[in-house]
């Protein structure tokens, strides 16, 4: 029997997209973020070649390396070949390095640092011509140049494109190469006409800053990926064409994960501005809520408004939001109260409050009452200018009621303070009867109908950093940590200190459907989490080590279903999910079932192969395998395994899950290479075992991006061809010498 | 892909009163047109027939006025003394008035010398009116009695003498021929009915009264005296409805709108406070440079007629409204270029094929749209912007402060135009809405022209009123804050009592619990 079940981490979304172009399927018809790269990069950055030996099949040992150029940049965009692969450019900082096969010549051309204008015009990208002899390079400075004439040392020219007021972040020539597509931070493509400095078309507000940019082979397409995992596919006459985008990924998440109660997505910061709803179960943004209303501004250090908090009312029914723009001198604060209008099924803004506070607003919370009638709707805001206040709808009470717009708008009720100390968490009783404030070091507790100051708490040394109360059962106990490290309960009842724990508590955060409240610490460059009942100090569940990274935000989201759990370790995750967003911006879960369990029901079956239109690519396709299965039926040997592979869900769901939501490939290797074990009886078993091996062995030695590209080439070559082939020509003796060989070579699968 | 977002101009709630449907309503009056009187005008009376033409009383004259005529049409002055409340009667025919020596007069409108004098009483009659019946008139004078006249015969019917003090108001009942009431300085208002002897009802008031007003249906009266207008129920026997108390003075005239559903009072305080007769919440209210004594409405509220102490006559003519109306037909497109194309229904097999909605942008909108800083600047100090809609000229600046492009926008301009931006800074930066964006954009105008001073005396001039305004500011904002730090002591001291209160409460609570 298989023990029960441990809690595994998984990610659900927000992991950036891989540092390279997109590339278009044959047909023009998919893309997805995929390298394909012929030369390598080794470690020092070196550009070297590989002899591709035509015979060989499609593994191959690379010894033949012989270094073209030294000193290239580390990313992609640094290198480009010319025409028909005559020369290869590569830039790094000041240098452009042009090397011609034939010829075996490099040029070298560099610019000087020193600019009169104080422009930075370092090299940023590279893109070569696909006909004429003619480089475009990206520079800091914004400009692009043309260099022609580049077979001479000294008498190359070059022209200089300039629009863009910030760094070029890419290029790339169309198809004919009549016209050059850049695009920067501003997040605006340029079309340049015939490399002319005045014949140029815009396509404006992307809305991210541009990373890459690529063009589909047959010119009809061009696609974009942006800095917040989002692809733009726009069509050749620079028309808006498609979106593709999952979780939108900020600088920085203000708001916090906030859900929705209506539709139970995760509402967080998204594009600048606006708020995201980021529904969990299909990996869709829902609606993006534009709540600043303003342009927004791509231009790097330009401080703009942005959103910082975000409240719901309990059944969703108002939106409270609280965007500052943060400056010195005068910080612009406006608090907007929203009203979910059931006709157009959208928030409507209700009213708009200038300056709630004078200073940064650092929480606020709606009174959470499901029960009550809507006007005992209570808003608190807690501000860094000392002060709470409290926030109540007012009727318009106008006899006639014409010229009245509408009938209810919110006003300032109660303002409270505590000795001057900055205000900076603030919590609803469950009941709504109690408000906990947090004054810096002192958590003070105020009767929600009088605004009298009832008791306060306190745990010196060390100001408070989260507040929480308890629920159901747990009521009585309000829950605090602090930033020296003590997590405290305190008993509402005899005002005492109930227990009180030694850890660093960076995210505090009680399920609202039951009195567990799971606590992250963060201690020595590891996050733990600890899910505890106020009524018990010893916590119900400890997982160490849970991501390397810290965790920044954690929210329990209501599952539409109780799930069984077979533990009872797991009691706390029968009604809700609890999902953590690190601070590099990775979205993850913890669930219970394995996670062949997990991806069968949840994910979606794409069918890529019902749905795939017959194209030159597919016919190939579909010719190989018939080959293949015929040969399978030949040898009468492999159907079991091939049938073991097409069956296993791991592997299905690894080929049809979107690359940007799976988990890293040093994650999905191990499961991978399980799926492809078989039982021992079968001979070419052993050939199949002994690969995974060495696959994982290399995996573990090389570096993350090269895993990365080794992950992709799997997903491109189907395995089950590889190993079908290899077994149809090779001998069991030939197959042993070989084993023996590709032991001492690691790097080979690179050559893929 | 997102479209530009146009910038967005903030909404200031507007202070003060809110535009309600009878703001707009009473607002629409022309500027008054002023006459001049002989002395304090006690009593205006507006003919109830076409062409609504109005006496006013005023010394020892009554004048008749046209409906737009500024000079009387016509003018009764046979009085050795002063004459008081000439009245029309309900066909127009006839106007009654009383004097200073006691007698009463009745005229007929068309012709000059009096019909009858009717002699009695032995002091001032400040009041006289006719019954509804046409053929009786009523009086109350300074000798604290009430007299009934018979006009054919002109001799008196039946006389009362139950108040104990002056009698300067009354009234007669639509309704009812025989009913009339009469108020007086004994703070009384009694109600008479002809056929009896004595009065009917009496209404303590508790001020002197001033005046008195039946509503068209009888059943409600109202009456003023002191600071205070009350509505009296007369069917339930006199009982208080509601006491207004919106005047800080004695109230002296009341009046009602045609359709009867707005009250107005004018009082010596200088104001015409209106009323609504279901809430009996003040709806309106119009301000008057002195004290006024008599006020009077036309049919369909056509004018107001406000007479005051110092005889001034002070007439408003409602707004025409039929002249826009007309103007806003001529512009509406024909209604088959209305309907045009709208009226096919695609069938099940066409491609619609949606046209885009053109937006359109104001000027400044295009510019900053194309980052065009030093224009949109420029579009927004232009004089219909810039005077009418200073919140857009502000809110642009905002604007071009975010993007971080307001130092260059305000840079490199000539005298002309720093005048014009001085002059537009120095104004607006005192208006609080205003005043965040434009102490920066101040700051940064004195910074960038600093070298420059000196140069030119227009633009120094401006300079030194900015000076002078923001002193002026701070100065007043001091004295603000010193106001402030007054009442809050006051309100510590409340606060505390409230609380002590409190306490005592609480422990009274425990020890009941107890």
């Amino acid at each position: 029997m298989v023990a029960p079940a441990t809690l595994r981490v998984v990610r659900c979304g927000g992991s950036t997209l891989h540092g390279a172009r997109a590339v278009f399927s044959a047909d023009s018809k998919q893309v997805g973020p995929c390298p394909e790269p012929v030369f390598l990069w080794s470690d020092t950055f070196q550009l070297v070649s590989v002899k591709l030996t035509k015979a060989a099949g499609q593994d191959l040992e690379a010894k033949e390396l012989s270094v073209v150029l030294h000193g290239v940049g580390a990313s992609p965009k640094s290198i480009a070949f010319g025409r028909e692969g005559e020369y290869v450019a590569s830039v790094k900082d000041l240098n452009l390095q042009v090397y011609f096969f034939k010829q075996k010549q490099l040029n070298r051309f560099s610019l000087s640092a020193v600019k009169t204008k104080g422009g930075n015009n370092h090299f940023t990208c590279v893109a070569c011509h696909p006909t004429e002899d003619c480089i475009a390079t990206g520079h800091a400075d914004g400009k692009i140049r043309l260099w022609r004439n580049f077979y001479h040392k000294k008498e190359y020219t070059f022209s200089t494109l300039h629009w863009h007021h910030d760094t070029v972040m890419d290029l790339a020539f169309s198809i004919e190469g009549t016209s050059l597509l850049s695009g920067g931070v501003e997040s605006v493509l340029v079309l340049w006409h015939n490399g002319s400095d005045c014949r140029k078309d815009f396509l404006p507000r992307l809305g991210s800053p541009i990373e890459y940019i690529s063009m589909s082979s047959d010119g009809a397409l061009c696609c974009t990926l942006h800095t917040d995992n989002r692809i733009t596919i726009i069509n050749s006459n620079l028309r808006f064409s498609k979106c593709i985008q999952g979780l939108i990924k900020t600088m920085d998440v203000k708001t916090g994960l906030v859900v929705d109660p209506r539709t139970k997505a995760l509402v967080l910061n998204g594009e600048p501005g606006h708020l995201q709803f980021y529904c969990l179960q299909s990996d869709q943004q829902l609606f993006s809520l534009d709540i600043v209303q303003r342009q927004y501004i791509h231009q790097a250090g330009l401080k703009q408004t942005d959103l910082v908090k975000v409240a719901f009312s309990a059944q969703g029914k108002w939106l409270a939001t609280v965007e500052e723009r943060d400056e010195v001198t005068d910080p612009e604060l406006q608090l907007k109260l929203w009203f979910y209008d059931e006709e157009t099924q959208s928030f409507k803004l209700n009213t708009r409050i200038n300056m709630p506070h004078e200073d940064h607003v650092t929480d606020m919370c709606f009174r959470d009452m499901d029960e009550l009638e809507d006007d005992s709707l209570i808003l608190v805001t807690a501000g860094r200018d000392c002060v709470f206040k409290v926030w109540v709808m007012v009727e318009d009470t106008d006899p006639e009621g014409k010229y009245a717009q509408q009938s209810v708008s919110w006003n300032c009720d109660f303002v409270g303070s505590y000795h001057n100390y900055q205000a900076t968490n603030c919590c609803f009783s469950e009941d709504g009867s109690v408000l906990a404030v947090s004054f810096e070091e002192t958590v003070t507790v105020w009767d929600s109908v009088t605004w009298d100051l009832k008791c306060t708490f306190c745990h010196p040394p060390g100001k408070i950093r989260n507040i929480c109360f308890g629920r159901l059962t747990c009521s009585k106990y309000l829950i605090g940590a602090t930033d020296h490290g003590f997590l405290c309960c305190w008993n509402l009842l005899s005002c005492a200190l109930e227990w009180s724990a030694h850890l660093n508590i960076l995210v505090l955060q009680p399920d609202p459907l039951s009195e567990y409240i799971a606590a992250v610490s963060w201690l020595s460059k590891e996050s733990s989490l600890f899910v505890f009942k106020p009524n018990e100090p010893r916590p119900i569940y400890i997982q160490r080590n849970l991501c390397k990274e810290k965790i920044q935000l954690a929210a329990f989201i209501p599952r539409d279903e109780p799930e069984t759990v077979g533990s009872e370790k797991y009691l706390w995750l029968r009604r809700s999910q609890l999902f953590f967003l690190t601070d590099t911006q990775e979205l993850m879960t913890l669930s219970t079932k394995s996670l062949e369990e997990r991806l069968t029901p949840s994910s979606k079956q794409l069918a890529v192969e019902e749905s795939l239109p017959v194209t030159p690519f597919s016919l190939l396709l579909g010719k190989h395998r018939c080959q293949q299965s015929q040969q399978d039926i030949d040898l009468g040997k492999r159907v079991v395994q091939n049938k073991h592979e097409q069956d296993s869900p791991a592997v299905k769901e690894l080929l049809h899950t979107p690359a940007h939501v799976l988990p890293s490939a040093s994650f999905l290797c191990p499961i991978f290479i399980n799926s492809l074990l078989i039982s021992k009886e079968n001979k070419s078993a052993e050939v199949a075992a002994d690969e995974v091996e060495m696959e994982s062995e290399k995996a573990e030695d090389e570096s993350d991006e090269e895993r990365d590209i080794t992950e992709m080439e799997q997903e491109d070559t189907s395995p089950m061809e590889l190993l079908g082939e290899m077994t149809c020509k090779l001998s069991k003796s030939q197959e042993k010498e070989l084993r023996k060989i590709r032991k001492t070579d690691y790097s080979w699968i690179s050559a893929f | 892909m997102a479209t530009y977002k146009a910038v967005a101009v903030p909404a200031v709630p507007r202070l003060g009163e809110r535009i309600t449907q009878d703001t707009v309503y009473w607002r629409g009056y022309k500027t008054p047109v002023q006459i001049k009187e002989f002395g304090a005008i006690n009593k205006i009376d507006f003919s109830p027939v076409p062409p609504y033409n109005y006496a006013v009383t005023a010394s020892s004259r009554i004048h008749i006025y046209g409906r737009y005529s500024q000079e009387p049409m016509k003018t009764f002055s046979r009085f050795k003394d002063a004459a008081y409340c000439a009245t029309y009667r309900d066909d127009g025919n006839l106007l009654v008035a009383g004097s200073e020596e006691g007698s009463i007069h009745l005229f007929d409108v068309s012709g000059r010398a009096p019909l009858r004098q009717f002699d009695g009483h032995t002091k001032p009659v400040h009041v006289v009116g006719f019954l509804s019946d046409k053929y009786r008139i009523f009086s109350g004078g300074d000798d604290y009695a009430s007299y009934l006249w018979d006009i054919p015969s002109g001799t008196d019917i039946v006389s009362y003498s139950e108040h104990t003090d002056y009698v300067r108001c009354g009234c007669a009942s639509k309704v009812n021929a025989d009913v009339f009431i009469t108020g007086s300085y004994d703070h009384t208002v009694k109600l008479f009915d002809a056929r009896t002897k004595r009065s009917v009802m009496t209404i303590e008031h508790g001020q002197p009264v001033e005046s008195v007003l039946l509503f068209p249906s009888g059943g409600l009266l109202v009456s003023a005296g002191g600071r205070y207008v009350k509505v009296w129920d007369v069917l339930k026997g006199g009982q208080l409805l509601v006491s207004l108390k919106n005047h800080h003075k004695t109230v002296t005239c009341l009046c009602l709108t045609s359709s009867g559903q707005r009250l107005l009072s004018g009082s010596l305080d200088r104001h015409v406070k209106i009323y609504s007769t279901t809430s009996y919440k003040v709806v309106h209210s119009f301000n008057y440079a002195t004290s006024i004594l008599s006020l009077a409405l036309s049919p369909e509220d056509e004018t107001i007629v406000v007479g005051m102490t110092n005889g001034v006559l002070n007439v408003k003519h409602r707004k025409p409204e039929e002249r826009k109306e007309k103007s806003q037909k001529k512009r509406q497109p024909a209604y088959r270029t209305y309907v045009k194309g709208r009226s096919y229904m695609p069938k099940q097999e066409d491609f619609c094929v949606s046209k885009p909605v053109k937006r359109v942008l104001r000027k400044y909108d295009k510019l900053l749209k194309s980052f065009q800083s030093s224009k949109a600047l420029d579009a927004v100090l232009e004089p219909p912007i810039r005077l009418y809609t200073p919140e857009v000229t502000v809110a642009v600046m905002q604007e071009l402060h975010r993007r971080g492009t307001l130092r260059s926008a305000l840079a490199g301009r000539d005298e002309k135009q720093i005048n014009l931006l001085l002059t537009f800074v120095a104004r607006r930066v005192i208006e609080p809405r205003f005043t965040s964006v434009l102490v920066t954009v101040a700051d940064m105008i004195t910074d960038i022209y600093q070298p420059v001073v000196g140069q030119s005396a227009i633009v120094d001039r401006q300079f030194l009123k900015l000076q002078e305004a923001i002193g002026k500011e701070i100065d007043y904002q001091e004295e603000l804050l010193e106001v402030l730090g007054m009442m809050d002591t006051l309100f510590a001291t409340f606060t505390q009592k409230r609380a002590t209160c409190l306490e005592e409460n609480k422990s009274n609570g425990l020890n009941r619990g107890y």
